[in-house]
């Protein structure tokens, strides 16, 4: 638990930028793509409407799972890189 | 085989599977009640997370509320599935590293605060309570269409099944049950949307169907849909028809209820170790995506099957509507609940369904001699009289029915135990008696558990008025209370017990009051300011949505006040630092 907490601040660091870039993504294809940004997507036909709307009823969904086990992938390397893993 | 013969079979050897592994998994300690010992798989918990997270809404309702709308009800879809990427990356991992057993005892904890704790109970208690109401009568209703017996005596037999596996296993029971609630659940969720789809499309997965050409027409489902409706003056389904910030909101308010709900994230704590919380994550949403992915095609195939049983012909020709002499069986069975009425305005002897609000729409039907829309159907009968509809064989119809009765039992035992813990962990042992003994407390524990299913029961037979816009109240709490409590205690050292107080406070009164306002105090009929409408809405935000913003107050009045009273005691920085690092989580368990 004491192992100098230097080492615990650049852990906490690389989580944190880790999350913030998985936050941009997730908000991006759900808020943007899927709502705000649809209009601007709205030449790109997918399967009798367009992109936006696939995003909004199926992409956000299957960029969400990838999010999440790339977290899980991403931390479980930072755990070993700063000795943090249990 | 009869049907009747079929749904008995099937739910009863269901049952039958749940009470084994009820008597299989019985919980000899508190560990084992509470988390079930620490010893789930992560492939097993996100299982069981996905059964107890789908609820009868999710199973029943959710198709129904897209079908009927379109593209602008896309917001269930995003909104239940983004909080797990929260739930993975700024929840699960800490509280499951902290190592206690329910909410309010890390908010008591981090905030070193008995009043914070009590609060968190109450959010608790009443965003749980009203949850598990509709999953009740969701028993009730299935039991009564499919069984053919009283809703009051299905609510019983499901109470005594709930009562078996959770009174007795704890955590550990709902677990195992939820796993084996999931597989039933999921199964009886594609089967017959795999029928469906290729009946439509000629493709056998629903979600690429979705996308794909109308058998026949070489031209896409959703174009030929968009068409069908909008020449009855109902709005295009693909299009977007509200406003945009109030979808937005909704969405997210969705996203942070998620994340903040008690019983999905006490579902965190049963895993061993903190890296597994983040993977279990990921497979709860892999395995709630099956069920999520399937829904909007599921919704849009019900509406183009709905619209085109009865309007048979050219819309406006004398023939073009379905006589009511010839209606398939499926539309009398339902019609007999009550769920599909009919109106013969224009007694014509004929059906019209088509968008009476539409004033250019309305106009031009009645020169045909339309006198008004004539069908309304409840958006709850889409997904079960769906095998019905599509003509699809005795078995797939009874399997729907087990599945039903899935979703709503095991979200009911996961929200019981969230209540149940609550209570005999936070009340009893947290406040009431702080020694009393292990055993004492499991016995506490299984008596909160009897005490919680007998008035969920009872609630369930006299379910209140209101019960079904408490889910707005349900969602709104855990969004502007506790989801920010908890990311504020993981991320932020400096809060302190007063701001996080007052911030759970002031996002929870924000919210509620906003809520009353255009639903009522305290749901009272008669008693709101203005009418539930858009044109009276603040900047077009529905009440659905007011949890972001009622978040937003709490994250705002938590930071102002504790950068204005004294930073947290040195003990309590340093357990801030310890929950952030999985390093020695498996001694945390010893506490």
């Amino acid at each position: 638990m004491h192992q100098g907490s230097s080492s615990d601040d650049a852990y906490w660091k690389a989580n944190l930028s880790l999350i913030r870039n998985i936050l941009i993504i997730w908000a991006l294809v759900s808020f943007g793509f899927g709502i705000i940004l649809r209009p601007l997507l709205s030449g790109i036909a997918v399967g009798g409407t367009d992109l936006g709307f696939w995003f909004a009823q199926q992409g956000s969904i299957i960029v969400f799972i990838i999010l999440i086990f790339y977290y899980a992938i991403r931390m479980n390397a930072i755990d070993r890189k700063f000795g943090a893993e249990e | 085989m009869t049907t009747q013969t079929l749904i008995y079979l099937v739910v009863g050897a269901t049952f039958a599977l749940y009470i084994g592994i009820a008597i299989w998994a019985r919980a000899a300690t508190t560990g084992e009640f509470y988390a079930a010992g620490r010893g789930v798989h992560p492939v097993m918990n996100g299982m069981a997370t996905a059964a107890d997270w789908m609820s009868a809404a999710s199973f029943i309702s959710m198709a129904g509320l897209i079908a009927f709308v379109g593209y602008d009800n896309s917001t269930f879809l995003m909104g239940w599935t983004g909080g797990y990427v929260l739930l993975a990356c700024l929840l699960a991992p800490y509280l499951r590293k902290f190592g206690k057993y329910t909410v309010p005892e890390f908010i008591g904890d981090r905030f070193y605060s008995q009043s914070a704790r009590i609060i968190a109970v109450i959010c608790l208690i009443v965003a749980s309570v009203t949850y598990v109401i509709g999953q009740m009568t969701g028993v009730g209703v299935t039991f009564a269409r499919f069984l053919q017996v009283e809703s009051s005596t299905g609510l019983y037999i499901g109470a005594a099944i709930v009562f078996a596996y959770a009174v007795l296993g704890g955590m550990k029971g709902i677990t195992y049950t939820q796993v084996a609630q999931y597989i039933v659940l999921i199964t009886a969720y594609t089967i017959p949307a795999i029928f469906i789809s290729l009946q439509l499309t000629g493709v056998v997965l629903p979600p690429l169907g979705l996308f794909s050409d109308s058998v026949g027409t070489g031209t896409p489902l959703l174009v030929v849909l968009d068409q069908l409706i909008t020449d009855l003056g109902f709005n295009s389904y693909t299009g977007h028809h509200t406003n945009t910030l109030n979808m937005v909101l909704f969405t997210m308010s969705l996203m942070i209820g998620t994340a903040g709900l008690p019983h999905v994230i006490i579902r965190f704590f049963t895993v061993p170790k903190v890296a597994d919380a983040r993977w279990s994550a990921g497979w709860a949403l892999v395995f709630i995506a099956l069920l999520y992915l399937t829904a909007p095609a599921v919704g849009a195939m019900a509406r183009f099957n709905l619209v085109n049983t009865i309007q048979i012909g050219e819309v406006g020709s004398p023939d073009g509507n379905l006589a009511y002499a010839d209606v398939p069986t499926w539309f009398t069975t339902w019609e007999q609940t009550g769920l599909i009425q009919w109106e013969d305005k224009n007694d014509d002897g004929r059906i019209q369904f088509y968008n009476d609000k539409n004033a250019a729409f309305e106009t031009q039907a009645q020169e045909w001699g339309w006198a008004g829309n004539e069908l309304t159907v409840n958006q709850d009968i889409l997904v079960l009289a769906n095998p019905e509809i599509a003509a699809l064989p005795g078995w797939v119809i009874a399997l729907v029915a087990a599945g039903g009765l899935a979703a709503a039992l095991s979200t009911a035992a996961g929200l019981l135990l969230a209540i149940s813990s609550a209570i005999s962990h936070d009340l009893i042992k947290g406040t009431i008696n702080p020694n009393i003994s292990e055993g004492g407390e499991l016995m506490a524990a299984r008596i909160s558990m009897a005490a919680a299913i007998a008035v969920a029961t009872y609630l369930g037979l006299n379910p209140p008025g209101f019960a079904a816009q408490t889910v707005a109240l349900a969602f709104g709490l855990a969004a502007a209370s506790i989801f920010p409590a908890l990311m504020m205690g993981i991320f932020f050292k400096r809060i302190n017990n007063v701001g996080a107080s007052l911030g759970m406070l002031a996002g929870l009164l924000f919210t509620v009051v906003y809520i009353f306002v255009y639903k009522g105090w305290f749901f009272l009929p008669g008693t709101a300011q203005f009418p539930d409408t858009a044109e009276y809405w603040v900047f077009g935000i529905s009440p659905l949505s007011i949890g972001t913003v009622g978040a937003i107050v709490n994250f705002v009045v938590a930071y102002f006040v504790s950068q204005a009273t004294e930073e947290p005691p040195a003990e309590i920085q340093e357990l801030v630092e310890s929950i952030r690092v999985p390093r020695g989580a498996g001694a945390a368990i010893d506490h």
